[in-house]
C-alpha cells in the first residue's frame, strides 16, 4: 500500500515536472510569471484528446498537442507579450487575462463535461514490480518525466542555445550587448515551455481528467513547484515536483481535509528560510 | 569611424550627459578620463543604447550610419564591442561557453576559440571553470576575449584596469596595444591615469557630463595643467 502511494506520488510528480519545467523555463529567462500556463495545459489536453480521437493514435495526439500549444505560445508571445516587455505587472495581468479568455474558449469548444484521453492499447494494463501491480500508463508518465528532465538538462547545459538561455537568466542586458537578439531566444524558450504545458495536458488528460477548472489546479501546483525550486532552475523544478507530488499524495491519504495545507504549509516554512527557493538566484 | 555628437543623456529626469562629443578612428586608442560619477559609463551605455540612460539629444554615428535607434544587439552586430565596467561575466557559464555562445566552436574566421585561447593562455588552462572561479585578472581577460568574439572594429572598454594587480594591468595594456596594432579603434574609459597615459593616442577629459578638455597625449604631457584641474593629479 505504501509502495503504491509512493508510486502515485512519483508519477504525479513526473506530470508536475513536465508542466512546471516549462513554467520555470519561461519564468527564469523571460521573467514572466505566465498565468496562462495552466490554460495551455488544458488546451494541450483537449487538443490531444480531439486529435487522438480523430486519428486513433495517442502518439499523433500527443505530438499534435505539443505543436498546437507551441503555436499558441508563439501567438501569445509575439501577439501580446511583446508589447509589455519589461513591465512585470502588466505581463502578469495580461497572462491572467489570457488565462480567463482561453478557459472560456475551451468551455465553448469542448463544453463543461469531463473528458479523459483514451489510453492506447500498448499502455493499458499493469506492470508487476515485486508484489505491486501498477498501471502501465502511470509508469509511462514517470518515464516521460525522466526523459523530459534529461533532454532539458542536456539542452540547457550542453548546447549553444542552452548557454544563451543561461546567460540570459544571468544578465540579459549583457547578452544583448554581445550581439545576440535575445527576443529570438525568448521566442524559442516560450514555445518550448508552452509545448511542455501541452505535453503535460496530454499526459494529465489521460491519467487524471480534463474539465474546465483543471487549468487553475495545475497552475497552482506549478507555481508551488517553481517557488520551492527557485526561478528558472531545472533541478529546483525537479525537486519541487517530487516534494509537491509526494506531499500531495500523502496529504490526500492521511489528512484529506488538509490536503492543500500539507503542500503550502511546508512551502511557507521553506520560503521563510530561503526566500528565493531551493535553487533560486537573485535577479 | 565612431562619432558622437552633442550627446545629452538622462536617467529619468537626471540630465547626466550634457553635450558629449568625441570620435574614435581605426587603429587608435582614445581615452575618456574623469573622476567618479562624471558620466564615463553613461557615455558608453549611451553608445550601446542600453535601456538606461535615455539619449534625448545628439547623435551617434558609425561609418556614417546613425546608431541612436538601433537595439544593443544590432549595434554589436555592426562590430562595436563592449567590455563593461565590473566585467559582468555570466555566472553560470564556463570560460569556453562565454566564447562559444557568441560563435560556434566550428567557426573558422576572425576570432575563434583557438585564437582566443592562444591570446589568453590563462583562459585555456581554466576553460572549464565558471566566471566566479577565476581571479580578477582572468575575469578581465575573459571579458575582453568575450568582446573579441564578435570580431569588433571598435571596442568600448570601461575601466578594464579597475581592481587589477599591477602585473595584470601591464598584461592588459599589452593586449590593448596589440588590438590597436590590428587596426581596432578603442575607446578606453579609465580612472587609472597612468594606464591611460601609457596607451592613449588622444585623451578626452569629462567633468559632470561635459567634455572639458581634448588633446593628444603629447599635448597633455607637455601641459599637464588640465590633468591637474580635472583629475586632481599633481
Ligand atoms: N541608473 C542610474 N540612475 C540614476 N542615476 C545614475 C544611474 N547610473 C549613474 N547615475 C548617475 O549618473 C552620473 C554619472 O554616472 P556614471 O556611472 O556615468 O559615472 P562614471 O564616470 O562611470 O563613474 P565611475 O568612475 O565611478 O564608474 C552619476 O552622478 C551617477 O550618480
Ligand atoms: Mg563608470
Amino acid at each position: 500500500m505504501l509502495a503504491f502511494q509512493i508510486m502515485n506520488g512519483l508519477t504525479f510528480a513526473a506530470l508536475l515536472f513536465v508542466v512546471a519545467s516549462g513554467f520555470t523555463l519561461i519564468f527564469g529567462l523571460l521573467r514572466i510569471v505566465n498565468l496562462a500556463h495552466g490554460a495551455l495545459y488544458l488546451f494541450g489536453g483537449y487538443i490531444g484528446f480531439t486529435i487522438s480521437k480523430l486519428t486513433g493514435s495517442f502518439l499523433i495526439g500527443g505530438i499534435g498537442a505539443m505543436l498546437c500549444v507551441a503555436i499558441m505560445g508563439l501567438l501569445l508571445d509575439q501577439g501580446l507579450l511583446r508589447f509589455v516587455r519589461g513591465f512585470e505587472l502588466r505581463q502578469v495581468m495580461l497572462t491572467l487575462g489570457v488565462a480567463f479568455v482561453l478557459n472560456d474558449l475551451a468551455l465553448v469548444m469542448w463544453g463543461g463535461d469531463t473528458f479523459t484521453v483514451a489510453t492506447p492499447e500498448w499502455l493499458q494494463g499493469a506492470v508487476v514490480i515485486g508484489s505491486l501491480f501498477y498501471p502501465k500508463f502511470r509508469i509511462f508518465v514517470l518515464v516521460v518525466g525522466i526523459l523530459v528532465f534529461i533532454s532539458l538538462w542536456l539542452l540547457i547545459n550542453k548546447t549553444r542555445l542552452g548557454a544563451l538561455i543561461r546567460a540570459g537568466v544571468d544578465d540579459l542586458e549583457m547578452v544583448e550587448a554581445c550581439g545576440i537578439d535575445i527576443r529570438r531566444v525568448f521566442l524559442v524558450t516560450f514555445m518550448l515551455g508552452s509545448a511542455l504545458a501541452g505535453l503535460g495536458g496530454m499526459l494529465g488528460g489521460t491519467f487524471l481528467a480534463l474539465y474546465p477548472s483543471a487549468d487553475a489546479e495545475i497552475l497552482v501546483f506549478s507555481l508551488a513547484v517553481v517557488i520551492i525550486g527557485g526561478r528558472g532552475s531545472l533541478v529546483g523544478a525537479a525537486i519541487g515536483s517530487l516534494l509537491i507530488g509526494l506531499l500531495n499524495t500523502f496529504g490526500q491519504v492521511w489528512f484529506p481535509q488538509l490536503a492543500y495545507f500539507v503542500i503550502f504549509g511546508p512551502m511557507a516554512v521553506l520560503l521563510a528560510f530561503r526566500p528565493l527557493g531551493l535553487f533560486g538566484k537573485a535577479a | 569611424m565612431l562619432e558622437i555628437d552633442g550627446l545629452h543623456s538622462y536617467y529619468g529626469d537626471a540630465h547626466v550627459l550634457q553635450g558629449v562629443s568625441l570620435n574614435v578612428a581605426p587603429g587608435e586608442i582614445v581615452a575618456l578620463l574623469g573622476r567618479n560619477g562624471m558620466g564615463k559609463t553613461t557615455t558608453i551605455r549611451s553608445i550601446m543604447n542600453l535601456r538606461q540612460p535615455v539619449v534625448r539629444q545628439g547623435e551617434i554615428r558609425y561609418r556614417g550610419e546613425r546608431l541612436n535607434d538601433l537595439s544593443p544587439h544590432a549595434i554589436a552586430r555592426r562590430k562595436i564591442a563592449l567590455v563593461p565596467q565590473g566585467r559582468r561575466l555570466f555566472a553560470s557559464l564556463t570560460v569556453t561557453e562565454h566564447l562559444t555562445m557568441l560563435k560556434p566552436a566550428s567557426a573558422k574566421h576572425g576570432w575563434t576559440i583557438a585564437r582566443a585561447f592562444d591570446a589568453f593562455p590563462r583562459l585555456a588552462e581554466r576553460k572549464h571553470h565558471r566566471g566566479n572561479q577565476l581571479s580578477g585578472g582572468e575575469r578581465q581577460m575573459l571579458a575582453v576575449a568575450r568582446a573579441l568574439m564578435i570580431d569588433p572594429e571598435v571596442v568600448l572598454m570601461d575601466e578594464p584596469s579597475e581592481g587589477l594587480a599591477p602585473v595584470m594591468v601591464q598584461a592588459l595594456e599589452g593586449v590593448i596595444a596589440a588590438l590597436r596594432g590590428e587596426g581596432l579603434g578603442i575607446l578606453l574609459v579609465e580612472q587609472n591615469l597612468y594606464s591611460a597615459l601609457a596607451l592613449a593616442d588622444r585623451i578626452y577629459l569629462i567633468e559632470t557630463g561635459r567634455i572639458v578638455h581634448h588633446g593628444s597625449k603629447a599635448e597633455l604631457e607637455a601641459d599637464p595643467s588640465a590633468l591637474q584641474r580635472y583629475l586632481g593629479v599633481h
